[in-house]
């Protein structure tokens, strides 16, 4: 049927155009929050928008021409990964690709010779590895519940997957906390203030090139609440509460948690969050083999 | 044309070629015959490609017993010969374990050999055409790559040896064993060829007559083996089972039910263990990286090491369900990651590239120690992807470090100013290894998918999660170090000879073909074999596949876009040091005025990721758990 | 307005500056002021930036790190003179080793005196020269980038 192969196009289309505005006004919305618990006003919820287009009208200025290309390649595999999820695809094959875009920011900072870039780069690496087996465990853990690693198999499924999935929420929120740069795993490049390592990652990014970079963050965020919504996809109205609590949450341990050294870093993410993931993915499937097969 | 003399074609014409090599002195001979040898054994695997790839499983009967005498006489002559280097060299775990396998030998030979009869000794189905393809065409590019190779190896170091002739004569009577390898379906004969690669292996890292080499090469020579002796083990017990030899039909012995196969399924996947450097085995890998880079690519990462995989993947139909089969799995899969974790903190790229092969085969054989229908797919692939990103990345390697002098990844920064197309070709081998959507990750993909349904799949899952996360690491901050532009670097690129760019140049290509037409591949050649063994058979999904592709053509176009970047075009800056003053290309002043150079470093991480610990973790937990299997193996027989 | 002037980006660099003014440029951030209600973000990366705030009166060792900073700003930027040090020199003008006022080194678009030089006069300071920064952004665009392109080779 035409309508049926023409829906994920479709809704991937909405996600390419509506995702940038939506997570602008995300991010927004972080500043104006964080803003009003440090007791100031905050800039108005569009700034992000202000600030990219502001980027834009610079000029460009590089270190060496390669990094266009490397920018570049980011946002457009940033886009067709969150694509690919919101067009409801192999979520396994979603997180390859988004492992994908984040290597070219990190080879875009490699390619300066930079020291405050190169120490950005090695860091950003660092948090992908941090992240990255406790989101191979989620999608692990939503094909053990609904027997599917595709987006819109979970996303249809009745069952409430958080009921099963308690520990890998958990693990999923912590590396959150990492995937959005949020203080105390914002070791790579940070949003706000001072870096030890000025700007880290994007250091040696201007003009129209960090505006890209921007965008791409949108798009990432969006992805990112997306799968909290999986957790919740029974009910779309406990769906969207979660999401804004579990924001709001970031933004409060931004606030009041101190950076920490990456060795931290990576002992949380890989330790505390593999141990709550493996542990409830281990007793799922003790649960679904053993006792109720 | 008959397959079967293609397949002795295969066999005998690498080993011609290496008898004229071991006696031609002049090298601009030994260039032209290498080079017309590989070229007609590359035509004459793809011509058994055409002709054999709908064919399924075709036995072959050779004259067994004329060829069975021989084999045993040339086994005996070099028993001698090691007995031989082990007592000059004083060694006496090998002494040990030559007498051992000798004897092993000559009482097989003198009661048991006599009444056996094995009909068809040689065969061919997708799996053997799949390995002679690897053989017959990246085996022999990177041989043409050795002539010159070693022809800059030798210039650089003038101390050593020039034995060039019995080194290329090694590599074809290699070549030729390896072919003999997967055609063999009798045991006798696999046990035959498999020891020849062994011999090569040792002459081939001893090559350079140092201490180092030769102690390495003794390890890799003793830890081989061992593996022999638990191969000649396996070989005594099934000639007792069946005195009149129908067991050693390995085509039989595997179709023919599980109880009577187990045993001597697990001794020979020890022996393909040992070969395949998995833990608690992998020293003498790391160790051979000190031979010259042909040898490290060509036996090391993509044939001799395959050939231990390959026989495991070959019993992965008995090992599935079985503990045995799970421990050996096990084995495999924390191989993988802990030869990851180790592999951050090397800065020698060839050992780097060492503990990346070790990783990759332990996957391999995780997936056939598991052994369902979609995890032998899987494997398949893997062994596929594998070979031919990992010998790309080796010979740049080589090729890198003839011209720079330095095998160290710290010396590589800003390659791609000084040796910008190697470094690009680098990139893509690189990419092939661990970026979607290239071969690798199809395949880990393939595998996580595989395992989720598979018993105790959660443990190979955690274990594929956390080592792949670890590669990512320590491939991306090499790409990160080559792809760095330091300006105004001398171009030392010009220097390196054609032909060795005719070899890359082909290699990078098949990095990407292989990775596009890998569903071409999976249904004309590994899905028929897998549902020949399983009768059911694995593929990703037509829309996966159609994405992958869009991947894979999203990334060629990048570099494209480039021409839009047009040089001048924009404003280009220094890099931000602060302010600092910069004093000329990768200079500044620093404190006190002094001029200093700007050094830019990976991180190592060795107190978390190093060798020592590690090693040691991974020895005794691998260690123990092969004594595991050891012990209820005995069970089974007693 | 333009997105420029909704969101003017800071460098701020010390050239041997006592702090004072350094002092009252971040007090400009904190709560009681909040820049950051217009959009204004203390980027510690020039490359980022489009206003550099500098303070100090210039010694030796600080005539090329400042021009560098200046230097890989990208275009249109502008420069504030926080203090009468940077504007002239200051008590420390007649001293050997200072160069007396950033505008010996570095075009220099809006002044800002005082000893220290008070938040809101900062504020008032940045505010001209968002307006400056607008008239450079219409002369960039009306000249195009060509007199902007440096010359350097690239891979």
């Amino acid at each position: 049927m035409i309508s049926e192969t023409f829906e994920p196009v479709f809704y991937a289309l909405v996600y390419i155009l509506v995702a940038p505005i939506l997570g602008g006004l995300i991010a927004g919305i972080d500043r104006k929050v964080t803003a009003r618990m440090q007791g100031r006003v905050g800039p108005p919820v569009l700034q992000p928008f202000y600030d990219v287009g502001k980027l834009f009208e610079k000029e460009n200025p590089v270190v060496t021409v390669t990094q266009n290309l490397y920018v570049l390649s980011y946002l457009v595999f940033m886009i067709f990964a969150g694509a690919l999820f919101f067009s409801g695809g192999d979520l396994l094959l979603v997180i390859f690709a988004f492992t994908l875009s984040h290597i070219f920011l990190v080879l875009g900072a490699y390619a300066s010779y930079s020291p405050y870039s190169h120490v950005g780069a090695e860091r950003e690496l660092l948090q992908i590895i941090s992240y990255e087996p406790m989101i191979i465990l989620t999608a692990v853990g939503m094909y053990m519940v609904t027997k599917s690693f595709f987006v819109s198999t979970i996303v249809s499924s009745p069952v409430p997957i958080i009921l099963y999935l308690p520990g890998v929420f958990i693990g999923y929120l912590i590396v959150l906390t990492i995937k959005l740069r949020k203080s105390p795993f914002d070791i790579s490049t940070s949003h706000h203030a001072h870096q030890e390592i000025v700007k880290g990652v994007t250091t040696d990014f201007a003009g129209p090139n960090l505006g890209k970079i921007e965008i791409a963050h949108w798009y990432e965020y969006v992805f990112l609440l997306g799968v909290i919504w999986l957790f919740f996809a029974w009910n779309p109205l406990i769906a969207v509460v979660a999401i804004l609590i579990a924001y709001f949450l970031e933004i409060l341990i931004d606030n009041t948690i101190a950076r920490v050294k990456w060795q931290l870093m990576l002992r949380t993410a890989w330790v505390i969050a593999g141990t709550l993931g493996i542990v409830n993915l281990g007793v799922l499937y003790y649960l679904r083999m053993v006792v109720v097969p | 044309m008959q397959i079967l003399d293609l397949l002795l074609c295969l066999i005998l014409v690498p080993l011609i070629a290496a008898l004229f090599l071991l006696v031609v002195r002049r090298d601009s001979w030994r260039a032209l015959i290498v080079q017309l040898s590989a070229v007609a054994i590359g035509i004459v695997s793809l011509v058994l490609l055409i002709l054999g790839f709908d064919k399924g499983t075709l036995l072959y009967s050779v004259a067994s017993e004329p060829v069975s005498q021989v084999m045993f006489f040339i086994e005996m002559i070099l028993a001698v010969f090691i007995l031989y280097l082990g007592i000059k060299h004083r060694k006496s775990l090998t002494i040990i374990l030559i007498l051992l396998q000798a004897g092993l030998l000559i009482w097989f030979e003198m009661s048991l050999a006599g009444h056996l009869h094995v009909e068809n000794n040689l065969f061919v189905d997708q799996f053997s055409i799949i390995m002679a393809l690897i053989i017959g065409i990246i085996g022999t590019l990177i041989c043409v790559y050795a002539v010159g190779y070693m022809e800059t190896y030798h210039n650089r170091h003038k101390e050593l040896r020039d034995r060039r002739g019995i080194f290329f004569g090694l590599l074809f009577i290699f070549l030729a064993a390896m072919f003999g390898l997967v055609f063999s379906n009798n045991l006798l004969w696999v046990f035959f060829f498999w020891e020849i690669t062994t011999i090569c292996s040792f002459l081939l890292i001893g090559y350079e007559e140092t201490e180092e080499a030769t102690n390495n090469s003794f390890l890799a020579l003793s830890m081989n083996l061992l593996g022999g002796v638990a191969f000649m083990a396996a070989i005594i017990y099934l000639a007792i089972s069946d005195p009149a030899g129908n067991l050693l039909d390995l085509n039989y012995l595997l179709t023919t039910g599980k109880a009577i196969a187990l045993v001597p399924a697990v001794l020979i996947c020890f022996a393909g263990i040992t070969k395949a450097a998995l833990m608690p085995f992998s020293s003498w890998l790391v160790g051979a990286m000190v031979a010259p880079t042909p040898v490290s690519a060509l036996l090391h990462s993509s044939t001799m090491v395959k050939a231990g995989v390959y026989i495991i993947v070959r019993f992965a139909p008995v090992l599935s369900g079985t503990t045995e089969g799970l421990i050996i799995a096990l084995v495999g899969g924390t191989t993988f990651a802990l030869a990851s974790f180790m592999a951050i903190s090397q800065n020698n790229a060839k050992k780097v590239l060492a503990y990346s092969t070790i990783a990759n085969l332990g996957l391999i054989v995780a997936c056939a120690g598991v052994g369902t229908y979609n995890l032998m797919w899987v494997a398949i692939l893997l062994i596929i992807f594998h070979a031919v990103a990992k010998s790309l990345l080796f010979l740049c390697v080589g090729t890198v470090e003839n011209r720079i002098g330095s095998r160290d990844i710290e010396d590589m920064g800003g390659l791609i100013v000084r040796m910008p197309r190697i470094a690009i070709m680098m990139f893509i081998g690189m990419a092939g290894m661990f970026l979607a959507p290239f071969g690798m990750v199809i395949s880990k993909w393939a595998a996580i998918e595989a395992f989720v349904t598979a018993p105790f799949g959660l443990i190979f899952i955690a274990l594929l999660a956390f080592g792949s996360s670890a590669t990512v690491f320590f491939w991306s901050k090499w790409m990160g170090k080559i792809i760095s532009v330091m300006r105004e670097q001398t171009v030392v690129e010009d220097t390196v000879k054609k032909e060795k760019y005719s070899v890359l140049y082909i290699l990078t290509g098949l990095v990407v073909v292989v990775c596009l037409i890998f569903p071409l591949m999976s249904s004309v050649l590994i899905e028929p074999f897998v549902m020949n063994i399983y009768g059911k058979t694995a593929l990703l999904s037509q829309a996966n596949i159609i994405i992958m592709i869009m991947m894979l053509c999203l990334l060629m176009i990048m570099p494209f876009s480039m021409l839009f970047y047009r040089k001048g075009a924009q404003p280009v800056m220094l890099p931000y040091m602060g302010g600092t003053p910069m004093e000329g290309p990768m200079h500044f002043t620093g404190s006190m005025g002094i001029s200093r150079e700007i050094v830019l470093s990976n991180y190592y991480f060795e107190k978390s990721f190093g060798e020592k610990r590690l090693s040691l973790f991974g020895t005794s937990l691998c260690g123990g758990l092969l004594l595991i299997a050891g012990i209820l193996l005995l069970g089974v027989i007693v | 307005m333009t997105y420029l002037q909704k969101s003017p980006w800071i460098v701020h660099y010390n050239a041997s500056s006592c702090n004072g003014c350094d002092i009252e440029i971040l007090a400009a951030l904190t709560p009681v002021f909040d820049v950051e209600r217009f959009g204004i973000i203390n980027t510690g990366n020039p490359k980022h930036a489009d206003i550099l705030l500098c303070t100090g009166s210039v010694n030796e060792q600080n005539k090329v790190p400042l021009k560098n900073v200046y230097d890989q700003m990208p275009e249109p930027k502008v420069v504030i003179a926080i203090g009468i040090c940077a504007s002239s020199g200051g008590i420390f003008r007649e001293c050997y080793n200072v160069s007396g006022g950033i505008d010996k080194i570095i075009p220099v678009d809006v002044w800002v005196p005082g000893c220290a030089a008070r938040p809101e006069s900062i504020i008032d300071g940045v505010v001209t020269a968002l307006g400056i920064l607008e008239q450079k952004r219409l002369t960039m665009l009306k000249k195009g980038s060509s007199d902007n392109t440096k010359a350097g080779e690239a891979v």
